[in-house]
């Protein structure tokens, strides 16, 4: 690629003088907050940010074909009369683009001949979106999404999100590696955006430290889902949440959960069963908000207690939103995520006479019969209290749901979301007013690349950043239809929902993909971007804790009193294994654990009275050699 | 036994002989105060009012203005728990004096079976013991150590031929009483549809586990480990996880030993949302706090080990106060469980063996009078409420227990509300060498308590007879707490959509899931007696598509089948 220009200056002197920002904003603190550094350096150096060799070649030659990269190359772009929308501050400028970067920010920039000139006039300018949970290729009971890595990213594209990161799950006990290469591989030759990848933890043993390991440092990967729910699949214990949750934070990397309590599920569905519920609206009978706020408790209660950075993923529900609020409120570091159909819709319709209508909600944690929901957690997204918005986009054809159709605990769990995310939180929480457009920035797109490590190269519009770009029609509508969906799906859950605000035109890697009506991908364009370890933006506070967090011992002299004679156990119990999760035959387990409250010792060691009988319970008023100092109860 | 009589069978003649009128006195229910007089013949209140009209010979009391109240009920003891072999200092007589001495005329104290015994031959052997020892009406709840299909019949025995209507669960102690969820899930079923209340101690086990291993390693072994390994976030979240299992069944719970802030505040906000649950701190969470674990001398900071443990942040018992008294937390409790500093001392290397429990027993109503009603935090109802009624109501003793009326036992103490007595272990009725509380001042003593119709404690003087304590049998269905629950079982009916059958095309889904290894759930032991192993759900091996007229023609397993045979239906339509 072509050679970056040196000493480039911060970003408000580099764009027009400030007086040209019409809106300067005044600052808040906590989340919305620009994270430290964020302008002392524009200049990416983005050997760097890959770790491994795999990752670098990733940036300096796009795995795909050279034509694309020669397109690409010659892409150069300049977008006028925009007002441009960061998460902090919003100002008009002129941007220049050109190598799939940001090269100029400002008015009456000097640019080359040949450009092409995109008028932005009347419309916001704003980083394009990123969607942080998405599962395009996990194939759920043998059966793979209908949309797949190419009619995902078309339709993100579609609706403004110029970068997906999509969840790798592992076959239980199969290895983690292997699994990202074989997603990496599908994804480069299919994702028209740039993407990036979480890894699901579904068997959790002490093998697995090293692939974790390798992951983090050698293949981008900074984020990791556990799952509470899927009992004998996926479901983790208290115990492995805990190993892992450690592990992860000594690897720098964000521990995900999925917060749904198996164990109760399980119990729930087979209820439901005996009681002849078997349509879609035993789907969230059985998952109740109760169980996904326990494991919302409880997933929080461990990362507390391992000094791990949480992200909950699919915040569903007002009492899980209030529980992850509370706890930011107490200090810890955990973030939420509601996703596309928790903000835009609600649960009614599970009870929908329409079989094929109630089975396409169906998705795990589900969503919210309190019609209220969506209305709240806008709110709560709006204040600070959740942070990032995503889609879960996953999406299962009729035909498929319908493996269900006698038993709803076998209809395939996803819905759509991915093209209609930007639209539904413009709609629900700017245009209504909850949040201003900066907020709106900060939760589609901001927000997820500080906490994944990706800032500011995504999420920011300046110069040196990717030219993932939305020119944003803030002022017409447009209805959300199965008929006019990029989607391979025959259902869309938000069908007939009219929503402000959308895209007009969008950039990603510096090419125009979508212009008015006409979208424009290529498949295999996507690369893969890697992420490093310990984002400041998460981790500054963890590793202050982590030296802080130093409990120490009392130092007493040695206990020199009577101790009471203990016979060794003879009737000790076998310990009867209590993990919550199913635990994995042939892979070395964290080995029993040691059963603290049985003793096979005596303590007591020689005495010199030790040929002398004694009463098992004898209690010893006058110890030999009298009380010592260190014991003395007065 | 089994029955519900109202007297205990076991009357015991110079029991019975005892007439007694209390005079001039002002009686406190958990409803009321009123000035009247009580009289009492054959262990039974026969009389309350004014100017009664008495048999000659009755033995006159003077209340003298002081409050005459129903004697204490604690909830909560551990008379007879063994640890390693070795039985706490404080076995059912010792325990008893200490408790009417105290005020306290009733306990209910913990069956503790090690898993793998006969929960009846463990209750059994309990009741014997005490019935030898006991020196007041007791009572028994029955700890589950684990849960299997053999428990069931026995929990059933228990609950319709015993009069036990309690039955602790545990989440904590890993590999040894803790229960998983889809335990706790089916226990709670089955218990709720016995009737009974279900007591939870709750910290979460799994996660104690790994801290103590953690702190160990560390170097910590002494006390201070103890607190260290159980931060109250496991308590609070132990409690929350309870709590919506228990709503998820509809059953009942009952928290044991609240013990700090944010454990005692989950429960709140649970009542707040209409959840059946009930808390009971202890003496220990009431009047002290988990500094003491810090303690330089060994002996004292092993003193305090108690789980879960007390929370070191001083401003706890205030909390736990001010929710009492305002009704969010409801039953006093002492989680008696007396070990000597020998005992104790089997940990002097380790904190993880420490022997766990503290005194209490005596103390019990003393501090909750000195730290609330004294203070005006609470009235004087209110303390009969939380010391006494609440219990007896819970746990289906009441009226028999808990008040003041006529045909109640006569388990009547007369408080005086401005003594101050002095704690400590030289003067205590407990033999345990060393008090938590030891050198505290605590205004609100008992000046006389009757147990049993019979003057047991007089002028600081204790007169009682092993032996003499019945044990109270209880029903199952407590009023207090089944009636919201019985009705919640009336009128939440789920409902199935009746919709029509879906004829839609269906996909054709492989027959043999490639990646789906059953794995074993984590509970199974292959020594111990489990349920059948569960239906996973998740698993499939068939295929639902059925003989399609198709079905010689090849077809691609992964394939979209975009117009079906037959066109689409009506059901499916989508438009």
């Amino acid at each position: 690629s072509a050679p970056r220009p040196s000493g480039q200056l911060p970003l408000h002197s580099a764009s027009s003088p400030l007086s040209h920002s019409p809106k300067p904003r005044v600052k808040f603190g906590g989340m919305f907050c620009n994270i430290e550094g964020a302008f002392e350096n524009k200049t990416l150096n983005f050997e760097s940010l890959g770790a491994g060799s795999r990752s670098r070649e990733a940036f300096t030659a796009p795995a795909p074909p050279a034509s694309d990269n020669q397109c690409r190359l010659s892409d150069k772009l300049i977008i006028k009369g925009g007002k441009i929308v960061n998460d902090d501050q919003s100002f008009y400028a002129d941007i220049y683009i050109e190598d799939g970067t940001i090269k100029q920010i400002g008015e009456n920039l000097i640019v080359p001949s040949g450009v092409k000139t995109v008028d932005a006039y009347g419309h916001i300018v704003i980083p394009g979106g990123i969607d942080v949970n998405t599962s395009l290729q996990a194939p759920h009971m043998g059966m793979s999404p209908a949309d797949d890595f190419y009619h995902g990213t078309r339709a993100a594209l579609a609706g403004g999100t110029t970068m997906i990161i999509d969840h790798v799950v592992p076959e239980p006990g199969a290895s983690l590696l292997a699994a990202f290469d074989q997603w990496r591989d599908t994804a480069d030759k299919r994702s028209c955006c740039d993407y990036s990848l979480h890894i699901d933890i579904t068997r959790w043993h002490e093998g697995m430290f090293e692939e974790l390991e390798t992951l983090v440092k050698d293949h981008g990967v900074n984020s990791f889902l556990v799952y509470m729910a899927y009992k004998d699949k996926y479901q983790s214990s208290d115990s492995q949440m805990y190993e892992i949750f450690s592990i992860l934070r000594d690897l720098g990397a964000i521990a995900q959960v999925h917060a749904e309590n198996g164990d109760i599920i399980d119990e729930e569905q087979k209820k439901l069963l005996d009681l002849g519920i078997t349509g879609p609206e035993g789907h969230v009978l059985s998952h109740s908000e109760e169980v996904e706020t326990e494991a919302v408790y409880r997933a929080i209660t461990i990362a507390k207690q391992a000094n791990c950075p949480l992200y909950v993923t699919k915040v569903m529900s007002k009492p899980a939103a209030d529980v992850v609020a509370k706890a930011r409120k107490k200090g810890m570091v955990v973030y939420g995520e509601p996703i596309t159909a928790s903000l835009g819709t609600d649960g009614s319709h599970y009870w929908s006479k329409n079989w094929a209508k109630a089975a396409a909600f169906v998705m795990s944690p589900p969503l919210s019969p309190d019609p209220a929901t969506p209305d709240y957690l806008n709110s709560m997204l709006s204040c600070g209290d959740l942070q990032v918005t995503a889609s879960a986009h996953c999406t299962f054809s009729t035909a498929q749901k319908a493996v269900g159709k006698d038993n709803f605990t076998f209809i395939p769990e996803g819905t759509n979301g991915i093209e209609e995310r930007m639209s539904i939180v413009w709609d629900k929480a700017v245009a209504t007013g909850k949040m201003d457009e900066n907020e709106f920035v900060a939760v589609t797109s901001t927000n997820a690349a500080k906490i994944f490590n990706l800032y500011p190269r995504k999420g920011r519009i300046a110069v040196g950043s990717d030219a993932d770009l939305v020119i944003w029609n803030t002022k017409e509508t447009k209805t959300f239809s199965a008929k006019s969906h990029n989607l391979t799906v025959e259902m869309n859950i938000f069908e007939g929902m009219e929503c402000r605000g959308f895209p007009v035109v969008v950039i990603s890697q510096g090419r125009i993909i979508l212009e008015g009506e006409k979208l424009d991908v290529m498949e295999g364009s996507g690369r893969f971007v890697p992420r490093k370890a310990f984002p400041d933006y998460v981790y500054k506070r963890i590793k202050a804790r982590s030296r802080m967090a130093e409990a120490r011992g009392v130092p007493r002299g040695n206990y020199d009193g009577p101790v009471h004679d203990v016979i060794s156990m003879t009737k000790s119990v076998p310990p009867t294994p209590t993990t919550r999760g199913p635990s994995c035959p042939g892979k070395t387990t964290a080995g029993p654990a040691r059963n603290l409250h049985q003793s096979g010792f005596t303590l007591s060691g020689t005495q010199m009275d030790d040929h002398i009988p004694r009463r098992t319970a004898q209690r010893i008023v006058a110890p030999p050699g009298g009380r010592s100092n260190i014991t003395s109860l007065s | 036994m089994s029955g519900a009589s109202f007297q205990g069978t076991r009357s015991i003649p110079h029991l019975t002989s005892e007439r007694l009128l209390i005079k001039g006195g002002r009686v406190v229910n958990d409803d009321q105060s009123f000035y009247a007089d009580v009289y009492v013949e054959d262990g039974v209140i026969k009389q309350v009012g004014e100017n009664l009209v008495v048999p000659g010979g009755v033995r006159v009391v003077e209340a003298e203005g002081r409050m005459v109240i129903p004697g204490g009920i604690d909830t909560n003891t551990c008379l007879n728990k063994a640890y390693l072999d070795s039985p706490p200092v404080d076995d059912f007589y010792q325990g008893t004096k200490a408790a009417l001495a105290g005020g306290t005329t009733m306990i209910i104290d913990h069956v503790t079976p090690q898993p793998g015994t006969s929960l009846l031959q463990v209750f059994e052997q309990w009741q014997e013991v005490a019935d030898r020892k006991c020196c007041c009406d007791y009572s028994l709840h029955v700890d589950i150590p684990q849960w299997d299909e053999g428990v069931k019949d026995e929990l059933e025995v228990l609950v319709q031929e015993k009069g036990i209507n309690s039955f602790q669960v545990y989440m904590a102690y890993k590999d040894l009483f803790q229960m998983t969820d889809t335990q706790l899930y089916e226990a709670f079923s089955f218990l709720s549809n016995l009737g009974a209340v279900v007591l939870v101690h709750a910290e979460n086990g799994d996660l104690i586990a790994q801290e103590q291993k953690k702190i160990l390693e560390m170097g910590i072994t002494g006390p201070e480990g103890h607190p260290l390994s159980r931060p109250e976030e496991l308590e609070a979240e132990a409690v929350f996880r309870a709590i919506t299992i228990g709503n998820r069944v509809n059953c009942p719970v009952y928290i044991t030993r609240v013990m700090s802030k944010s454990a005692a505040d989950t429960l709140t906000q649970a009542r707040r949302k209409g959840c059946v649950v009930f808390g009971e701190p202890l003496t220990a969470s009431l009047a002290t706090d988990g500094s003491h674990y810090w303690n330089r001398n060994w002996a004292k900071a092993a003193a305090c080990v108690t789980s879960p443990p007390l929370s070191p942040d001083p401003t706890t018992p205030q909390h736990l106060h001010t929710l009492l008294a305002c009704g969010d937390l409801q039953v006093v409790g002492s989680g008696h469980c007396a070990y000597s500093t020998a005992q104790k001392a089997i940990g002097k290397d380790n904190f993880t063996l420490i022997p766990e429990g503290t005194n209490g027993l005596e103390e019990r109503m003393g501090f909750v009078w000195d730290r609330a009603a004294a203070l005006g935090k609470m009235d004087e109802n209110q303390f009969v409420a939380v010391t006494s009624t609440n219990a007896a109501k819970i746990f289906n003793l009441y009226p028999r227990k808990g008040r003041i009326a006529v045909g109640s036992d006569a388990d009547i103490v007369i408080w005086d509300p401005d003594r101050i007595k002095t704690i400590t272990a030289k003067l205590q009725q407990s033999a345990l060498e060393y008090n938590i509380f030891e050198g505290m001042e605590c205004r609100g003593v008992p000046v006389l308590v009757v147990s049993q119709g019979r003057v047991v404690y007089e002028d600081d003087k204790l007169n009682v007879q092993q032996g003499t304590g019945r044990f109270i049998p209880r029903k199952p269905f407590p009023d207090h707490a089944y009636q919201r629950i019985n009705t919640r079982n009336k009128v939440i009916g789920r409902q199935a959509v009746s919709r029509g059958v879906y004829d839609g095309p269906v996909y054709d889904v492989p027959s043999t899931p490639k990646y789906i290894t059953p794995a074993p759930s984590a509970k199974t032991s292959p020594t111990t007696q489990q349920p059948p192993p569960i239906r996973n759900l998740h698993q499939s091996n068939f295929s639902l598509s059925g003989a399609q007229v198709d079905d010689n023609v090849p077809r691609r397993s992964g394939h979209r089948i975009i117009a079906p045979p037959g066109g689409r239906s009506n059901i499916t339509s989508l438009g």
